[in-house]
């Protein structure tokens, strides 16, 4: 056992302290970070140039102050322009572009354009689409002549955001998101995928290294062969959980760190603004929570939902069967790995047996793919118990929510499988790893298989 | 008494026979050596001392004992390929075997500095194994085969890639280990040292003993009625009926015979002719090189 230890540790210590152990830990929680962060800064800062846009009526002089002027875009009505004679001197005039009103538009939707030389923002055109629609509203309301209407309408105003929420066994509501739980069912099954592989080739690598250099001569009058072989697989695992929990904690402190600073600066001016509205519907606090949010900009909304449903995912659960399908997985590769490594005399030669192993989990990672859209088919139940593909199809269906009966089977199942190919690959490593010079075959290794002694 | 031996042993690759019911027996504090031409089966039976494979039938000893697994702590194996990672600093390296070889930390850390120092390699102690030679990873390699102060210790060629200097210092080590107690087996292509090292030998051939026994005793076997004879100046013999001059060599002012006797006669019976020609300065028995008998021995069974 001390042995076995000695081993663990060179196996470890060399790879942790290799260059680029230390910049893939740290570069690869960076780029997750940006990956999660920067579609949504995009999303939430304007782009940054100030537009000023030209609104001209007719002089029916209908809408005349309805738009307001936005962080980055001014509306300036003019009286007594047509668009035809703006739109000559418009290269000269400066405006981003100018929005027509047809004084139809009460009655017929789509009696309004805007003209501009670009592509306009999707956020512009929601603000000028909703300020118009609510005055539509408010004129066509007013027709009817009722008192107090604008008390009346202020209290009516809703905003309605369909929010998915789970309920769990406990009974209590969450709020999810299938986004989120799509994202998270591919950042898990692809992480899998790539450690698993990762790692496993390491070891391969590793046992190829000590066979052409014949240190593994030295070792074997030191210890048993089963000790090398495991020693090696776990240090090496080892290795694999500590960038894995190195990881998991720079990108929570990451995204934290920028969640905080970015959203709760823009938060806090918004909520502030609306508190008064909020305070004169007090008698209706579901309400005043919508109006809350609606008062956000609709995409900083969106991501804060995102982030509370994130939040909500089953962490605890996630941690734990990853941790636990990281290991079994990588141990059930990293033996077959090991077998083989310990089978030929090069790398090259590995070819021909790493098919038939890649194969099973190439296939896990398309399932997982496809689990995505569909995580309850049946395709996607039985690889998420076939131990060779569950590690990474459980991983992608779990953000889902699976049955707990499920995840047992899946685990015994692994756990079982697991203990057998270690067994195995222990077996043809001993003989493999001592034969030089002899080309190997399938057949040459379940020979192996069944030596005895 | 034996400390090590090795009855009967065989040992089948596939369709190919490696080892064909060999026997060796170790002396205590003997310099075993075990020859043979390449693919003779020497690294086979090496492994089965170490217990990397076993064989498929025969037993081994060790101190009139079986060999079991433990053992391993008692055999010190520098194996003919050098063994190390590449990437591996010289002096974590060393400290790695040590321990797996069942010392201490501390233990390891105060040996490999007094060896490091003694064949002056202390100064690669940070280096990464890639950046020696490969005489210095041989050093290296010996210091971490030696350490644990195993009672037997196998060198599968062990002088391959040295220099004659530091030949000659792994010689004087191997010497100096065996007068601290150490019982060792090496095997070699180099004859000179065989002459200069052993006790006693083993040849093997195509997987079978063809040979075995000390090496004194081996050459006088196979020096066969041959004599030297030494003469001051430039002296001239001929040969009589009881024997014949092989061949005559002048060096130094000195001629040198070479007598082979044909007839059951007194070596004194020489001298006495001999005298009457010139001033003898030597008179030996013609002992063959071990090279000689390898090559006569091997290629007579061919």
């Amino acid at each position: 056992m001390n042995k076995i230890s000695v081993i663990i540790k060179r196996e470890y210590v060399t790879r942790v302290r290799k260059k680029s152990f230390i910049i893939m830990t740290i570069l690869a929680p960076i780029l997750m970070a940006t990956i999660i962060i920067v579609p949504t800064l995009i999303m939430t800062s304007q782009s940054g140039e100030f537009k000023k846009i030209a609104v001209v009526e007719d002089n029916s002089n209908l809408f005349k102050g309805v738009i307001k002027n936005t962080k980055d875009a001014e509306f300036v009505y003019l009286e007594n322009t047509k668009v035809e004679d703006l739109k000559k001197t418009f290269e000269k005039s400066g405006y981003y572009g100018i929005l027509y009103i047809s004084p139809e538009l009460i009655n017929t939707p789509n009696a309004v354009y805007l003209i501009s030389g670009k592509q306009p923002p999707i956020g512009l055109l929601q603000h000028i689409e909703n300020s118009l629609k609510k005055e539509i509203e408010r004129q066509k309301l007013l027709a009817y002549k009722i008192e107090n209407l604008d008390d009346i309408m202020k209290n009516v105003e809703t905003n309605v955001s369909v929010q998915t929420k789970k309920l769990d066994e406990s009974g209590v509501e969450k709020r999810t998101s299938t986004g989120i739980a799509m994202a998270l069912a591919y950042i898990l099954g692809f992480l899998m995928y790539m450690l698993v592989f990762i790692f496993g080739a390491q070891v391969m690598r590793g046992v190829i290294e000590e066979k052409t250099s014949r240190v593994v001569e030295v070792i074997i009058s030191s210890v048993k062969p089963v000790q090398l072989m495991m020693g090696k697989i776990i240090g090496i695992a080892l290795v694999g959980l500590t960038q894995f929990l190195i990881w998991i904690f720079l990108t929570v402190a990451i995204v934290g760190v920028l969640k905080t600073t970015i959203l709760h600066k823009t938060n806090t001016t918004e909520i502030s603004k609306s508190m008064p509205q909020n305070l004169m519907s007090g008698n209706q606090p579901q309400v005043a929570v919508t109006t809350q949010t609606q008062e956000m900009s609709p995409q900083l909304a969106e991501f804060s939902k995102m982030f509370d449903s994130a939040m909500n995912q089953p962490w605890g659960l996630i941690i734990i069967c990853f941790i636990f399908y990281f290991v079994t997985g990588y141990l059930l590769y990293a033996s077959v790995f090991a077998a083989i490594g310990s089978a030929v005399d090069n790398e090259t030669e590995t070819q021909q047996f790493m098919l038939p192993v890649t194969i099973p989990i190439i296939l896990g990672l398309m399932v997982a793919m496809g689990t995505m859209q569909n995580p309850e088919s049946p395709l996607s139940f039985w690889c998420s118990m076939i131990p060779l593909t569950s590690p990474i199809v459980m991983m992608a269906r779990i953000p889902f929510g699976v049955p707990y009966w499920q995840i047992a089977v899946s685990m015994v199942l692994m756990l079982i499988t697991f203990g057998a190919f270690v067994w195995m690959a222990a077996k043809v490593y001993r003989t493999g790893i001592l034969m030089y010079g002899k080309k190997t075959s399938w057949k040459e290794m379940w020979k192996w298989l069944r030596y005895s002694g | 008494m034996a400390l090590f031996e090795a009855k009967n042993v065989t040992k089948q690759y596939g369709d190919q026979l490696a080892l064909d019911n060999v026997s060796i027996s170790v002396p205590e504090q003997c310099i075993y050596g075990l020859l043979g031409p390449n693919g003779a089966g020497k690294t086979t039976l090496i492994r089965i001392i170490n217990q990397i494979t076993g064989p498929d039938s025969g037993e081994l000893f060790l101190n009139g004992k079986k060999l079991v697994p433990s053992d391993v702590q008692l055999i010190g194996y520098l194996p003919e390929e050098r063994g190390l990672y590449k990437k591996m600093k010289v002096g974590e390296q060393a400290l790695y075997f040590a321990q797996l070889k069942g010392l201490s930390k501390a233990e390891a850390m105060k040996r490999l500095k007094y060896w490091f120092k003694k064949l002056d390699i202390i100064d690669w102690w940070g280096k990464k194994v890639e950046e020696l030679s490969k005489g210095m990873q041989q050093k290296v390699q010996f210091v971490t085969t030696v350490l644990h102060e195993p009672k037997l210790l196998i060198f599968d060629e062990p002088f391959t890639g040295f220099d004659p200097l530091n030949t000659k210092i792994i010689k004087n080590e191997i010497l100096f280990l065996r007068e601290r107690g150490a019982t060792i087996i090496f095997s070699t292509h180099n004859m000179e040292s065989v002459e200069e090292l052993c006790d006693n030998i083993t040849l093997i051939d195509k997987a079978k003993t063809i040979l075995e026994g000390s090496v004194n005793e081996i050459r006088s076997k196979w020096a066969a009625n041959e004599y030297d004879l030494v003469f001051d100046g430039d002296v001239k013999i001929e040969g009589n009926g009881h024997y014949s001059i092989l061949k005559l060599q002048k060096d130094n002012n000195k001629s040198i015979f070479r007598l082979k006797t044909t007839s059951e006669i007194n070596t004194n019976e020489i001298l006495q002719t001999a005298m009457k020609s010139g001033n003898i300065i030597s008179f030996n028995p013609a002992l063959p090189s071990m090279n000689e008998i390898f090559i006569r021995v091997v290629e007579t069974r061919n």
